[in-house]
């Protein structure tokens, strides 16, 4: 695969069917930025050892870390601890750190006291400091989201089960929560209260802005028959669909899936802990036991780079191998 | 005397059915106890349906590596705690009726106990 634009259908230096060639190179290391409307690639590992010059920092660089699930131990991964720890430390030897991280969900496995006590004392070893949250369905056992709205929601001043946004370098980012109030038989759900919500936060803003939105559970129909769906996004997508540039950030899951629709993109990550099935490939969803020397290829980070002023986002997987 | 050997092998006699009844209606209540275990797997309530009589003893256990909460759609019953891997969850069956159920943090999984009367 060569780097050159190829197909440059809205004439704005993006290479739309090239873009998703590269963001299907999962797990190859590779940091893309957008410099002057052209894609440019370098592996990590030519960075790292100083013999490529790095791109000039693109204007907003943040990290996707999702699906920790501090506390579990069984064969799909005795040490959900450990690879957590690996994925912070290539956080931390990253020659440009990423602004700010976030992450999407399952921070625990079963919302006890301890095990978020270890996944924020874990996670002072990251060299970045500013992290948000969205709670995945695992963090909001036993209390409804209690604790996890003591321990992540009151700095971002996140409201009702813990929905909230925040802008950065003028990127509008929106943290929803779609784990709570499950109903029998359905998926993720968002619910009034929220859309109504999300439908005022984003009503004053310009089509041009940016938008990050980020749930635990996928806002797109992945695979509804394993419950990987949001019975109300689209509602929220709907509020979004006027804007130039829509990103939407998704965990649960376990591994990257990626499309994209107009001006929405939408990606979920993969795990720190363990990988689960694809689609439809198992009798159902859950930790998948993979050969221990496989695991750690299973599992990662996304980095997602901004160029202010071009609608467009590159996003990079890195494995944890 | 032979009168009191008499009451001797009748007391025995007693004695031993008494305690083969014991057993017997403890085995009854054990194996009740089985049928009316509901296997977690697969993200699976199995068996799906289960009839009990009121008042009975209905137990869950979790035999996955994920998580499951045993919740009532409507209310029926307090929700379980999450339950991890070999975890059980007890309730005694209330009053005739159709009790739907269903995982709260994997909702697509659903079951349902169908109450008798005694």
């Amino acid at each position: 695969m060569a780097d050159y634009i190829s197909h440059d259908h809205e004439h704005d230096g993006i290479d739309r069917r090239g873009f998703l060639q590269c963001m299907a190179w999962a797990g190859t290391g590779l940091l893309w930025t957008i410099s002057g409307g052209v894609l440019a690639s370098q592996t990590l590992a030519r960075i790292a050892s100083g013999k490529e010059p790095v791109a000039a920092a693109t204007d907003l660089s943040f990290l996707q870390i999702s699906d920790s699930h501090i506390g579990f131990s069984k064969a799909a991964n005795k040490d959900v601890t450990a690879t957590f720890k690996i994925a912070l430390d290539r956080i931390n030897d990253m020659p440009t750190p990423p602004a700010f991280l976030i992450h999407t969900g399952d921070l625990t496995q079963l919302s006890k006291t301890e095990e978020f006590d270890t996944f924020d004392e874990v996670l002072k070893s990251c060299r970045v400091k500013d992290v948000f949250y969205v709670p995945g369905e695992h963090d909001v056992l036993g209390d409804n989201g209690k604790q996890y709205l003591e321990r992540y929601g009151k700095r971002v001043e996140a409201k009702g089960a813990g929905w909230y946004s925040f802008n950065k370098n003028g990127v509008h980012f929106i943290g929803l929560v779609n784990v709570v109030n499950l109903e029998a038989g359905g998926l993720g759900h968002l619910g009034d209260e929220q859309l109504e919500w999300l439908e005022t936060d984003v009503k004053g803003l310009g089509t041009s802005t940016p938008i990050v939105i980020f749930a635990h559970i996928p806002l797109w129909a992945v695979y509804p028959e394993w419950g990987w769906g949001t019975s109300d996004s689209e509602r929220a997508l709907g509020y979004l669909k006027r804007f130039g540039s829509v990103t939407v950030l998704n965990g649960h899951i376990h591994q990257v899936l990626q499309k994209i629709e107009g001006n929405m993109s939408f990606h979920t990550a993969l795990s720190t802990a363990f990988p689960q099935p694809a689609p439809g490939t198992a009798p159902s969803p859950g930790p998948m036991t993979v050969p221990a020397e496989k695991l750690r290829s299973m599992l990662g980070l996304t980095s997602v780079n901004y160029v202010q002023g071009k609608n467009a986002v590159a996003m990079v997987e890195s494995t944890l191998n | 005397m032979p009168k009191l050997t008499t009451i001797k092998r009748i007391a025995w006699t007693l004695s031993a059915l008494s305690l083969l009844c014991f057993v017997q209606v403890t085995l009854a209540q054990e194996k009740n106890e089985e049928k009316n275990q509901i296997e977690i797997k697969g993200f699976h309530f199995t068996p799906q349906t289960l009839t009990v009589k009121s008042g009975a003893k209905v137990t869950w256990i979790n035999r996955d590596d994920d998580a499951h909460v045993v919740t009532s759609s409507d209310k029926k019953f307090e929700k379980s705690p999450p339950l991890d891997t070999d975890q059980k969850f007890t309730i005694t069956a209330g009053a005739p009726g159709t009790y739907n159920y269903f995982c709260s943090v994997h909702p697509k999984m659903t079951g349902k106990i169908i109450v008798e009367k005694p």
